[in-house]
């Protein structure tokens, strides 16, 4: 009980943190990385709940991100539709196949589960990047503003008011699926499958419900953030983002919804503050990396909660 | 209440400090923006941009600077990365506030980068070769770099020299090949030549041979290869192999030594389109170029003991049509340095000879390619 | 027909390589269920290395016994420092380590060697042998009699030695392996040292054919990956196969069907596979103890 407060005291704090940060922000490019930040911060959000929680790795959720951008790039820039109905249609098109593709591939364990969600995501990254005709092809596409009701949205400072909306809602949803009936079993059982179906609980539901909630939140973004980019590439697809993906989570902290945050928020940054090392760039991002977790392997949030909360679970 | 009262004054004070910054700034450096593939799949382009960007800004600063003011290049890596250039473009225009950018190494940075130097309004001088970043002209934007359209033009013109028509076109999955492969498709029925065997390969395969033995039992009476990077050499290893006889043409994009060490004895007998400057030391006394190029390689050769290749030069060419624009225009005016670009006359670069117009934003034509062949190892003029 | 013997010697080739890098996955898969994504890395270095000590004057047989044992000085450092502090983490943060690793190796080669790529000479010249109307490089020979070599060699040590047999217990039960009197520690590190052995013969051997840079481990692990857990992940004789058919699907996709869907195909081939066999061709199918 105690736990589920904290966990709803954070989501307080995380809308106050986002309605402040605008004074901090000095200018239009501290707008764009903060919007990056909650872009991908709700992937990592829902992508959490499938690690952290179901414990099921997805090595393809880009594939997700970038249908999401590339069904709404093609239905509105080249067929003219309005954004809005491309972004719903995007959202229940991903919805549907993840639903589909869900049962078959979470059968599968581990690192085969891991392989399949890879392929997953690198066939829809291939598909993407040789269909030129219809997704400009490696070189990517021009996407049109985002307009609904005749509002544009236009400008870091107006998106952020999205992005920042849309990552308290998204971490509203996971807060719920967390404390469901099936999320609080799962817990309690920690996060044994057996131990769970032997309770009587119907964990292959839950694991396609979380599946596919995931896979529509990094549709979602994926379809506003093209939008917001005004541009999209295949890379948004890629192999390599959806391990930035897994790799947000599993810093920031497994089953730890804020860790998802803090995890998305410090993998955008490092970047940005590394820039300036050039050469040196990957080799010390790459030590960050492995330091931080062979230290603090549970991730960031978990880690530090256990410090200071004197190393209860 | 107390909350808008804060943002208001802290609105004013970042106006006033933002004032404050932009009378300090018309004293200070002229700022040169740059995003370029430095690591990643286009190192081996983005590489020797950053160090020709590198060597002539500390060139022009230590001969006085231009306009009395020194130029301060600030440089990011996008490291091939569309998504990267994207933000870093943004991070130039809003955090930087650059007077003036020359960058984007591939088609992709820099199509992720044109929406926004468009809203912005700042000059923009592009280095990567797709079509498409001119054509259709946008108003802030340039290119320094021939086109995959012209490459195609000048191979085929070459083929019908020949008395040849029909060509086998094996072009990589990357999008300098994707788009060469539909300029090249386009623009072929009106030089009279036919594409027979249309095969493509991923930009990180290790083997072509499948793709070539079908080119092998065709009619093809030519081979054209369009790609970048390693992965031209290994096709041309591979055409060896399976002792494909046709003349074989590549594109631009191999216009290094890289090119030649790596393919060996394969590229013997290997025709490109390529700017004078691989050729520098060949070029008769009269070319008007002459100058340019021989002065870039010793420059270059001299501080990075490498050689030269033509994607450097782009990045010369770039840095120097902007510099000879704020030059014209007398100031950094963001209107008047693109109005100064735009009337660009006779500038002579390592890619050739630049005359710019309001419906043509990269101001080459098909002169600036020479055709090379490799003989013994080494680039030669094809008369 | 000499089409069809063309596209299945390439395939065979390319898929040698996949296989060598699929072995290493499985050998350090085995040894501690640890997925290295840094195998990849090892490959790199083998290739970088041995053309950096060329351009230094070292003679060739002398740079590839340097280039190998740099190599396998980099993966015994990995398990020291980055994969036995860890410990017992989770096996997605073992996954990110391992990324990290490869990131920082990858980082190192292009600031240590350059950004550039280089190819090996042929070790027995570039003349094509004509074989049934197919034409193979000397250097397609060399790749698949060494692989075979190293796939021999490898069976008869996990199943004649007593190092491999200790190997495989520890890979089969680490506790009772550890009560037996077999150092675990040790035979954790010589998976890694075995496995970034590996892939520095592989990257060699393909230099001369693949020109090699300092990003080329990034595509020849994650085809390695796949190799391995098409075959089944932990057997070795799958990740072997699992190469092999790899290759062998991807020229033969690219030859008659279309050379843009090649490696779609192959992602195809694992979703097929893995619907029916969801352990892959020769994976395990005993139960989970939990």
């Amino acid at each position: 009980m105690n736990l589920a407060n904290s966990r709803w005291t954070g989501l307080g704090v995380l809308a106050l943190v986002l309605a402040l940060l605008p004074l901090a922000l000095p200018n239009n490019f501290y707008f764009d990385v903060a919007n990056r930040i909650a872009i991908n911060a709700i992937v990592a959000v829902g992508l959490n709940l499938l690690i952290g929680y179901a414990g099921q790795i997805s090595m393809g959720h880009a594939g997700f991100f970038g249908l999401g951008g590339y069904v709404s790039a093609v239905l509105t820039a080249n067929y003219g539709w309005p954004p809005l109905a491309a972004l719903l249609v995007a959202c229940v098109g991903v919805a549907l196949l993840a639903y589909v593709v869900a049962r078959p591939i979470l059968r599968l364990k581990g690192h085969y589960l891991a392989m399949a969600t890879l392929g997953l995501g690198m066939i829809v990254s291939i598909v993407i990047t040789n269909e030129s005709w219809l997704t400009g092809g490696p070189d990517g596409m021009v996407v049109p503003d985002f307009e609904v009701f005749g509002l544009r949205l236009y400008g870091e400072q107006t998106w952020y008011g999205v992005f920042a909306v849309l990552l308290v809602f998204a971490v509203w949803v996971a807060l719920n699926i967390i404390d469901s009936p099936v999320g609080r079993a799962l817990r309690a059982v920690h996060g044994s499958e057996v131990a769970a179906q032997v309770a009587g609980i119907d964990t292959t539901g839950y694991k396609v419900l979380v599946f596919v909630v995931s896979a529509v939140f990094a549709t979602l973004v994926g379809s506003l953030s093209a939008h917001y980019g005004a541009f999209i590439t295949p890379d948004k697809a890629s192999f390599m983002h959806s391990v930035e993906f897994v790799t947000m989570v599993v810093v920031g902290g497994m089953a730890s919804t804020f860790g998802a945050v803090v995890g998305a928020a410090l993998l955008t940054l490092l970047p940005q503050v590394l820039s300036g090392l050039e050469d040196w760039e990957m080799v010390v991002f790459g030590l960050i990396l492995m330091t931080s977790m062979i230290f603090m392997p549970r991730g960031l949030v978990p880690s530090l909660q256990a410090r200071f909360t004197g190393g209860a679970r | 209440m107390k909350q808008s009262r804060m943002r208001r004054s802290a609105l004013v004070l970042a106006a006033s400090l933002g004032c404050l910054s932009a009378a300090l700034a018309a004293e200070g450096p002229i700022k040169i923006g740059s995003f370029l593939s430095v690591t990643g799949p286009a190192a081996f382009l983005g590489d020797p941009e950053l160090k020709t960007l590198q060597l002539y800004v500390d060139k022009l600063n230590a001969a006085g600077g231009v306009l009395g003011r020194k130029l301060e290049l600030v440089h990011y890596d996008d490291a091939g990365d569309a998504a990267k250039a994207n933000t870093f473009v943004k991070r130039l225009l809003e955090d930087d506030k650059v007077d003036v950018i020359v960058g984007g190494t591939t088609t992709g940075g820099t199509m992720a980068a044109v929406p926004l130097v468009e809203r912005a309004g700042v000059p923009f001088v592009s280095l990567a070769g797709a079509v498409v970043i001119i054509d259709p002209v946008k108003k802030w934007v340039f290119k320094t770099p021939h086109t995959d359209r012209m490459a195609c033009e000048k191979v085929f013109e070459d083929v019908k020299k020949r008395g040849l028509s029909k060509v086998a076109l094996v072009s990589e999955t990357s999008g300098f090949g994707k788009s060469g492969r539909e300029q090249c498709v386009a623009v072929a029925p009106k030089l009279g030549v036919e594409i027979t065997v249309d095969e493509t390969y991923g930009p990180k395969d290790t083997d072509m041979t499948a793709q070539l033995a079908k080119v092998k039992g065709s009619a093809a009476q030519a081979l054209l290869v369009f790609g970048l990077g390693q992965s031209p050499a290994i096709v041309a290893k591979n055409v060896a192999q399976l002792d494909i006889k046709l003349p074989q043409y590549q594109s631009h994009g191999v216009a290094s030594k890289e090119f030649l060490q790596l393919a060996g004895a394969a590229a013997e007998g290997v025709r490109l389109p390529a700017s004078a400057l691989l050729v520098a030391d060949q070029l008769p006394g009269n070319d008007p170029q002459k100058p340019v190029v021989v002065d870039y390689t010793r420059e270059f050769k001299a501080k990075f003991n490498e050689d030269v290749s033509t994607f450097g030069g782009h990045a010369y060419d770039g840095l120097m049509l902007a510099v000879d624009a704020i030059k014209r225009a007398g100031s950094t005016d963001k209107e008047k340095v693109r109005a100064a670009l735009e009337s660009t006359k006779g500038y002579v670069g390592t890619g050739g000879v630049v005359n710019m117009s309001p419906s043509d934003h990269m101001g080459l034509d098909l002169s600036a390619f020479r055709m090379l062949e490799i003989r013994n190892g080494n680039w030669t003029l094809v008369p | 027909m000499s089409d069809f013997m063309q596209f299945l010697l390439s395939g065979i080739t390319v898929g040698a390589t996949y296989a060598l890098a699929g072995l290493g996955f499985t050998i350090i898969y085995n040894a501690s269920h640890v997925i290295n994504f840094a195998q990849g890395e090892f490959m790199m270095i083998g290739g970088m290395a041995t053309v950096s000590l060329l351009a230094a004057g070292v003679p060739l047989p002398l740079a590839i016994v340097l280039a190998m044992a740099l190599a396998v000085a980099v993966g015994i450092a990995l398990e020291k420092f980055a994969v036995e502090p860890a410990g017992k983490a989770e096996v997605v943060t073992l996954i990110i380590i391992t990324i990290g690793a490869s990131l920082t190796l990858r980082g190192l080669a292009q600031v240590v060697w350059d950004k550039k790529f280089h190819a090996l000479a042929p070790f027995s010249g570039d003349t094509p042998i004509q074989f049934l109307g197919a034409a193979i490089l000397p250097q397609s020979l060399w790749v698949m009699g060494v692989s075979l070599v190293v796939v021999v060699a490898l069976g008869w040590f996990f199943n004649r030695t007593l190092l491999g047999k200790a190997m495989l217990a520890t890979a089969f039960n680490g506790g009772a392996a550890q009560l037996v009197g077999i150092n675990v520690k040790f035979m954790l590190m010589l998976s890694f040292a075995l496995s970034a052995l590996l892939g520095a013969v592989a990257g060699i051997l393909i230099a001369p054919i693949a020109p090699t840079s300092y990003d080329v481990g990034l595509m020849m692990g994650l085809k390695g990956f796949v190799a391995a857990v098409l075959g089944g992940l932990g057997n070795g004789l799958g990740a072997v196969v699992g190469g092999l058919v790899l290759g062998v699907a991807e020229t033969m996709t690219a030859g008659y069907v279309s050379s843009s869907y090649k490696d779609a195909v192959a992602f195809v081939l694992i979703f097929l596979i893995l619907f029916f066999l969801p352990n892959g061709l020769f994976g395990k199918r005993g139960t989970e103890r939990v």
